[in-house]
């Protein structure tokens, strides 16, 4: 019985991995295993080969020793020593070869990949040309074709090379779109790294930052929203749009003098914040606040994510550079009228 | 009294084998936190900040203060026994060792009460180290601490190159040594390149934060990436230095228990060493993503995965050995055979996370936390688990219970793959590592919920480990030189636990597996090498103690240099470097004092040795 069990237990892991690897699992905006678009699909080509390189080491690994297990065993009354094998050269020599072509046949492919992602689309006049810059804890994203930016939601036009120029304004941070491509890292020290990738389908796909960067790491997630040719031209064009006013002067007032110091809305404001035009349309508030129409045990709609975030930003993301509106004197309308004026703010694309 | 002024190898042992369980604990308590924080999505059971210091410490305390001395208490323990010496070559040294990784460890976990843990995670890197970024002292605990633990561990390891290069029984090439032996001399070897890497990183980054230096700040000129060269080139070949022995500890425990000789020594011994050389070729696949151009990731790649070859040579050597034997399944050969597959499946992951573009996927994802756990844990912890149920009653002279390291074998066994596992496909599926909590609905929610549980499985294990020894000691002391009938090595040819000279007479070793050796000869013990004589030994010390505790205060005062202390007097002391320079003055006295004063030991003389009836 004890034998069986072991048996089993060796078997259990491998039968669970064929399972699941069937299945495929994840989701289809996040997984790795579920590539959406040319690049992230050939590095899954080199997951999956070499998954089944390594499968049959274990297959190998596994059946050799639960057969050494269970046919070696020591029975009881077993006295007399067994022979003592001082080694086998020739078997020593297969077990070194053998693992030297299985890392051949990795090694090749690998190498091969490396270069092809280390291509540089960043002369070729038919990508788009995406800064991202890095903060602690939010992305921002700067067509310089457009000379447009924006910030969180990163919108990318179906079937073009996007190519990535990426650098932090402060700790290293890593951008990492698991369906579309690997991550890089973004370094301080003024080397910018360079890569790009393209999405084929239309849809949102979830990003995520993948180096420690401080308290709120986890949080620092974003979006990369492909759309067709036509969309993104619509979305260029309203993103120049100057900004939508405020009616209420004096909250306009308190909205330039307290939010454009920082953030930036159409072609008024800083840019030490995460630019802020069209916000209302976004997936996010500070990229965990999910946005829906609906209520649910996650989401809210817009106007309420953008207060609860407004209300206590330390809260939603510890450790975060921007001051809480009432440390700076807003009163609670103030707050609810500019959570309302942002979340409706919508860009028409 | 008598533990603080030891020089005896075999207390030593035993302190660090204390020093290491009571950070392994510690460690093991940080590891269950981070699992019941991430037991659910949006949990908020801990704040970000509190979260990320127990990654940090979980981290840096089970590599450096955890499973590391618990190597060095076995390396301790057997390495003069089986190569037929009285005690390693320095006693003082190994003392003053032990006392620098205790006075280290300390001070490292001060950082809990003295306002803020580490922060930046295990790597440290910059410049969210930087004083910039990591306001609270906790990376300064992180770099006085592990400058302080490194010098034990650089101590001790210079103290075994030393033990095992000259104190060899007569007859005992290099070539008959033990696998432990072996293994525990290449990784000294290994710690006398590595350790000083992390020297000189630690003491740049304390420049950098306690005395305004810029090697890593952009805005000074320095370079943040640096430290990441620095800091692997000392942290990949650490992974070899926690993982050989862990094989040592194995090629000793499955020939035991399989009553064959080990399958090819020597390709083991060659598998060893180009392990060794190779784990210095490779830091730079840590860096995959730091954009190092594709010239040198193709290059570290095919590095990183020539390791598999050594390695594979090793998995099947054991399995060979094995072959043909009478394989009995006592505790420490279940950890033996357990570490197999499980280390296999740590190995195949490393390969994969070898090829650079899939590592782009890979890299700082939930599937390198499985992968590193599947190593460090599936293998070295697995080996430790092995090794001291085996030594044990050599150690101690009380055999712990079979029952109880039955169970302990199956609730971790079982535990760490339920733990572990399941991460590979979390990391697959889009979730990163180091991450405080997770939106629901990412398909990460069940899989994190079984791991948890499975970590709490583990920590079951750990607890029928910890009741099993409880138990034994209550035992008296009085096994057999050999408990496990079939040992092969010097070790088992002497009383358990071993008198304080272990050796009345050097033996004489005559081949591979002295002891196994002699058996088949049909002698009962080892022909001694010299007539019985008086045996010079070592006087204990309190300086050890002493010049560590001088260390840890000086640290205490690099640290606290510039703070500023609403106590006048506090400020007094601190600011004006007075308790960083007595703490010098103590070290420094306390070598002065070993240096003037001559102490020539004492003997212990043959009518002795008689009386004890050994």
């Amino acid at each position: 019985m004890m034998k069986r069990w072991q048996v089993m237990k060796r078997l259990l892991p491998m039968l669970a991995i064929f399972t699941l690897l069937l299945a495929g699992c994840g989701r289809e905006d996040l997984s790795v295993l579920k590539p959406q678009g040319p690049v992230a699909q050939g590095q899954f080509d080199l997951i999956k080969l070499s998954i089944s390189i390594m499968l049959v080491v274990l297959v190998i690994v596994f059946a050799l020793a639960a057969f050494v297990l269970i046919k070696f065993r020591r029975r009881p009354g077993q006295t007399e020593m067994p022979e003592q094998v001082e080694g086998n050269f020739k078997l020593e020599v297969i077990w070194t070869v053998i693992p030297l072509v299985l890392v051949l046949v990795l090694a090749v492919p690998t190498v091969k990949e490396v270069f092809a992602f280390g291509e540089d689309h960043s002369n070729d006049d038919n990508a788009i040309k995406v800064k991202v810059t890095s903060h602690q804890y939010w992305w921002e994203f700067e067509y310089p074709q457009y000379d447009i930016t924006t910030a969180q939601d990163l919108i990318i036009p179906t079937n073009r090379d996007i190519a990535f120029e990426l650098k932090t304004m402060d700790v290293i941070h890593s951008f990492w779109v698991p369906s579309l491509s690997g991550k890089l890292d973004t370094n301080p020290d003024g080397t910018i790294n360079k890569f790009s990738f393209s999405a084929p389908n239309e849809g949102v796909y979830l990003g995520k930052c993948a180096e420690l960067c401080g308290p709120s790491h986890g949080f620092m997630e974003f979006k990369v929203k492909s759309v067709s040719q036509e969309s993104f031209d619509q979305w260029v064009t309203a993103m120049k749009e100057p900004m939508v006013p405020i009616e209420d002067v004096a909250l306009a007032e308190t909205f330039k003098n307290q939010c454009l110091t920082c953030h930036a809305v159409g072609d008024q404001g800083g840019s030490s914040g995460p630019n802020l035009t069209g916000i209302g349309s976004r997936e996010t508030v500070a990229s965990i606040l999910l946005n829906s129409d609906v209520a649910g045990e996650y989401t809210n709609p817009v106007e309420d994510n953008l207060k609860e975030w407004l209300i206590d930003p330390q809260s939603v993301k510890p450790g975060n550079k921007m001051p809480a509106p009432k440390d700076l004197g807003l009163t609670d309308d103030e707050i609810n009228g500019i959570a309302e004026y942002l979340a409706n703010y919508k860009l028409d694309y | 009294m008598d533990w603080l002024t030891t020089v005896d190898h075999k207390k030593i042992a035993i302190l660090y084998l204390l020093g290491g369980g009571l950070f392994f604990g510690i460690g093991g308590i940080e590891a269950l936190l981070i699992r019941l924080q991430l037991i659910k999505p949006m949990n908020d059971m801990l704040d970000a900040q509190t979260f990320n210091e127990l990654i940090t410490m979980h981290g840096t305390t089970m590599i450096f203060l955890g499973v590391m001395p618990i190597v060095f208490a076995l390396m301790n323990a057997l390495i003069p026994l089986q190569i037929g010496a009285r005690d390693v070559a320095f006693p003082f040294l190994n003392a003053l060792g032990f006392w620098t990784f205790l006075f280290g460890g300390i001070l490292l976990n001060l950082s809990w009460v003295m306002g803020g843990a580490p922060d930046a995670g295990w790597t440290a890197y910059t410049p969210l180290s930087s004083s910039m970024y990591s306001e609270t002292h906790g990376v300064d605990f992180y770099t006085v601490g592990l400058q302080i633990a490194g010098l034990g561990t650089l101590i001790g390891g210079l103290n075994f190159l030393a033990t095992i290069i000259t104190m060899r029984a007569p007859g005992m090439s290099f070539m008959r040594m033990p696998m432990f032996t072996w293994t525990s001399f290449v990784t000294s070897a290994m710690i006398l390149f590595a350790f000083p890497a992390i020297t000189v990183g630690l003491v740049l980054l304390t420049f950098d934060r306690i005395l305004g230096a810029n090697f890593f700040d952009v805005a000074g000129g320095g370079n943040p990436v640096l430290w990441q060269h620095i800091f692997w080139i000392f942290g990949h070949p650490e992974v070899y230095i926690l993982i050989l022995p862990a094989f040592g500890v194995i090629s000793e425990v499955i020939p035991t228990f399989s009553r064959k000789r080990l399958f090819g020594y020597s390709s083991m011994v060659f598998a060893t060493i180009l392990i060794a050389f190779l784990g210095f070729m490779v830091w730079a696949h840590h860096m995959f993503t730091t954009g190092l151009g594709p010239v040198a990731n193709a290059l570290f790649s095919i590095s990183t995965m020539l390791i598999a070859v050594p390695t594979g040579i090793k998995i099947f050597n054991w399995l060979f050995t094995m072959w043909g034997g009478q394989v009995s399944f006592t505790t420490p050969n279940l950890f033996a055979v357990g570490f197999i597959p499980t280390f296999t499946m740590g190995g195949v992951t490393g390969v994969m996370l070898a090829s650079a573009p899939a590592d782009f996927q890979f890299h700082d994802t939930y599937f390198v936390v499985a992968h590193f756990h599947y190593v460090i844990v599936g293998g070295m912890v697995f080996g430790l688990f092995a090794g001291l149920h085996y030594w044990w009653p050599k150690m101690f002279g009380r055999m712990l219970s079979e029952p109880l390291g039955k169970w302990t074998f199956w609730t971790f066994a079982i535990g760490f793959h339920m733990t572990f596992f399941v991460q590979h496909f979390l990391g697959l599926i889009g979730m990163q590592r180091r991450i405080v909590t997770y939106l629901p609905n990412q398909g990460f929610d069940t899989m994190n919920l079984i791991s948890t549980v499975g970590a709490f499985l583990m920590g079951v294990g750990v607890i029928i480990f910890l009741v099993n020894i409880i138990r034994t000691s209550m035992k008296p002391i009085g096994v057999a030189n050999d408990p496990w009938g079939d040992g092969r090595t010097l070790e088992w040819t002497i009383p358990s636990p071993p008198p304080e000279y272990n050796f009345k007479q050097i033996p004489l070793v005559r081949g591979i597996d002295a002891y196994w050796k002699e058996k088949m000869a049909g002698n009962t013990e080892m022909a001694p090498s010299e007539p019985v004589g008086p045996i010079h030994m070592p006087s204990p010390t309190i300086l050890p103690f002493i010049m560590s505790l001088g260390i840890f205060i000086a640290g205490l005062g690099l640290m606290f240099s510039g703070e500023e202390f609403s106590n006048s007097f506090m400020s007094l002391i601190f600011n004006n470097w007075i308790v960083c320079g007595l703490g010098l003055l103590i070290t420094f006295g306390c070598m002065l004092l070993r240096s003037l004063y001559d102490d020539h030991g004492w003997h212990i003389e043959p009518e002795e040795l008689e009386e004890e009836g050994v």
